[in-house]
């Protein structure tokens, strides 16, 4: 039994009006419990739709999404959130309440979690991304620093203990630091709790830093699905999705376009490797 | 030139929530150079962009734009015609109906004569590459449209300096590629300094300084190569080097005989 499981899917946004677009066209796709998966695609591309439709903020203008084998438009809302849980670009702009304490509370009190079971509640949801109960939790959510209030924002999702944690670019804006602390907290608490992530990003070395399965999506199709590896064996995929080359492969191709065999390689420690290894082997053969 | 004299900016000074973004910053930005700004969320990035156009004014110490202090009000005008600020988020920064509206929007306001108006809108939407869309209602473009939009209005009023607060953060590859390509021409062809905030390290090795901000002070300044040598000090800021000086650092290490650092690939392919 898949987890989430989308059937002929599409999306038009404003049907029947001359404004009408199609976003998504004919997309099906499974999703098992504790994968991690990419979306990728550029501007336009239907990825925000596509995870909408997913946490059923957009029911589909046809085909059939199943959560857990039911109908997604039977599900009540409240029960739902408690199953998929979205952090959305720039969450921090949604921030309203006065306190810390109060703006991770609303999730879990609104699915009716006990108030004396609220603070551990709170308290493990903050300490999970890195952020100190004690220290933080009266002062204004608005006061934060931009990494924090982004930590904030994710764990206030978290709270919700959600299955499938959906993540729209959450490391956007943030110092190099910063992107790799907030993405190690997400892949401890998301491996620990054997959680299903799903991660759009525009910046690839994140996506093959965390993710097993990708998603490339062109104009509402999905051109690829499978292991990231297959994905980046070669680089006519990327192409045709008019995506940019994360960094790491755009160096391996102009290293590979000289000669050096790099096939696979995804790091920078595994193409140092490879190139050391062939140095010496030419050197051997020439001697 | 633009100076900054031993310049410290407070938030909310004398309350409880009082915070101290800049302490005691020295620097100069001769015209026309290409100064990259670095550093982690919260190190004072934001508040010395602010300072440079006087829409902040700093707490001690003097910002001096080609010999004008901005702490005397009458210069501010004069300053804010000299240094142009571009801000992170497009969508914050657009306000006309059409595209020509808003490049005009400056330009109407320094109280130009229509043509000369006409003329500035051709040549900044000339040099951004958006010629085609002067016709065009803004809110229909995409990111990196905007911004160059944005960028449009700026350059419209033939500012010396353009500062950009990390102007490429909000778009996606396509979109920061255009944003760099129209930033590089600026400096290349029109001489106009360029002061660029960035976290984004691929960035930055355009220019000719770098400024590493940590805690609000100035840590570090020099070439791009004099910076990216410090791999492990900028790591320590929150920082990162290039992926390809860190590949080249490795093979360094390794016995190869190649010189440190090296920063682009096509650089790095040379001497493979």
């Amino acid at each position: 039994m898949a987890l989430i499981s989308l059937k002929n899917v599409q999306y038009i946004y404003m049907e029947k009006t001359p404004l009408e677009r199609e976003a998504i066209k004919d997309i099906s796709l499974d999703i098992g419990k504790g994968e991690s998966i990419g979306i990728i695609g550029k501007t336009g591309s239907g990825k925000s739709t596509l995870i909408q439709l997913i946490s059923g903020l957009l029911y589909p203008t046809q085909g059939e999404i199943f959560i857990k084998d039911r109908d997604i438009k039977k599900w009540n809302s409240k029960e739902l959130c408690k199953i998929i849980g979205i952090v959305f670009q720039y969450p921090e702009y949604q921030f309203f309440a006065e306190t810390v304490f109060e703006e991770v509370a609303f999730g879990p009190r609104n699915v009716g979690i006990p108030d004396e079971e609220l603070e551990n509640c709170v308290r493990e949801a903050l300490t999970t991304v890195g952020l100190s109960y004690e220290e933080i939790k009266d002062r204004s959510p608005f006061n934060l620093s931009g990494g924090e209030k982004r930590r904030l924002a994710i764990a206030s999702i978290l709270a919700m203990n959600p299955e499938v944690l959906i993540l729209d670019e959450p490391t956007a804006n943030l110092d190099p630091k910063g992107k790799v602390e907030i993405m190690n907290y997400i892949n401890k608490w998301v491996q620990s709790r054997n959680k299903t992530l799903i991660l759009v990003s525009h910046d690839l070395d994140e996506i093959i830093r965390t993710v097993k399965r990708v998603i490339v999506l062109k104009e509402g199709k999905i051109i690829f699905d499978g292991p990231i590896e297959k994905l980046f064996l070669n680089y006519e995929k990327i192409e045709e999705a008019e995506l940019e080359l994360p960094e790491i492969l755009k160096l391996r191709k102009v290293l590979e376009d000289k000669g050096y065999p790099l096939e696979g390689a995804f790091t920078v420690h595994e193409i140092v490797e490879r190139i050391v290894a062939f140095k010496e082997h030419i050197s051997i053969w020439k001697s | 030139m633009i100076q900054l004299r031993n310049v410290s900016y407070v938030y909310h000074e004398g309350t409880t929530q009082e915070k101290v973004a800049l302490k005691d910053v020295n620097i100069e930005i001769p015209s026309p150079s290409f100064l990259a700004i670095i550093g982690a969320n919260g190190s004072g990035k934001s508040t010395f962009a602010r300072l440079l156009n006087g829409l902040l004014i700093p707490t001690h110490g003097d910002v001096i734009v080609d010999g004008l202090n901005s702490k005397d009000f009458e210069n501010l005008w004069e300053i804010r015609k000299k240094v142009g600020l571009v801000f992170q988020n497009p969508d914050n920064q657009i306000i006309g109906m059409t595209v020509e509206e808003d490049v005009a929007f400056g330009c109407e306001n320094l109280g130009l004569p229509p043509k000369e108006i006409e003329e500035r809108i051709d040549f900044a939407l000339k040099s951004v590459g958006m010629e085609e869309y002067r016709k065009y209602p803004p809110h229909l473009l995409s990111g990196g449209q905007k911004q160059r939009i944005a960028i449009a209005g700026i350059l419209a009023m033939l500012p010396k300096y353009i500062v950009l607060d990390e102007p490429t953060t909000m778009l996606d590859p396509k979109g920061r590629k255009e944003i760099m390509g129209v930033v590089k021409k600026l400096y290349k062809e029109e001489k106009t300094s360029i002061i660029l905030i960035t976290h984004h390290m691929e960035e930055v090795v355009w220019a000719d300084r770098i400024a590493v901000f940590n805690k609000g002070e100035i840590v570090l300044e020099g070439s791009p190569k004099e910076i990216f040598m410090k791999d492990e000090k900028l790591e320590e800021w929150g920082l990162s080097v290039p992926l390809v000086t860190k590949l080249s650092k490795c093979l360094v290490e390794r016995g190869f005989k190649i010189p440190h650092p090296i920063l682009t690939i096509e650089e790095l392919s040379t001497w493979l």
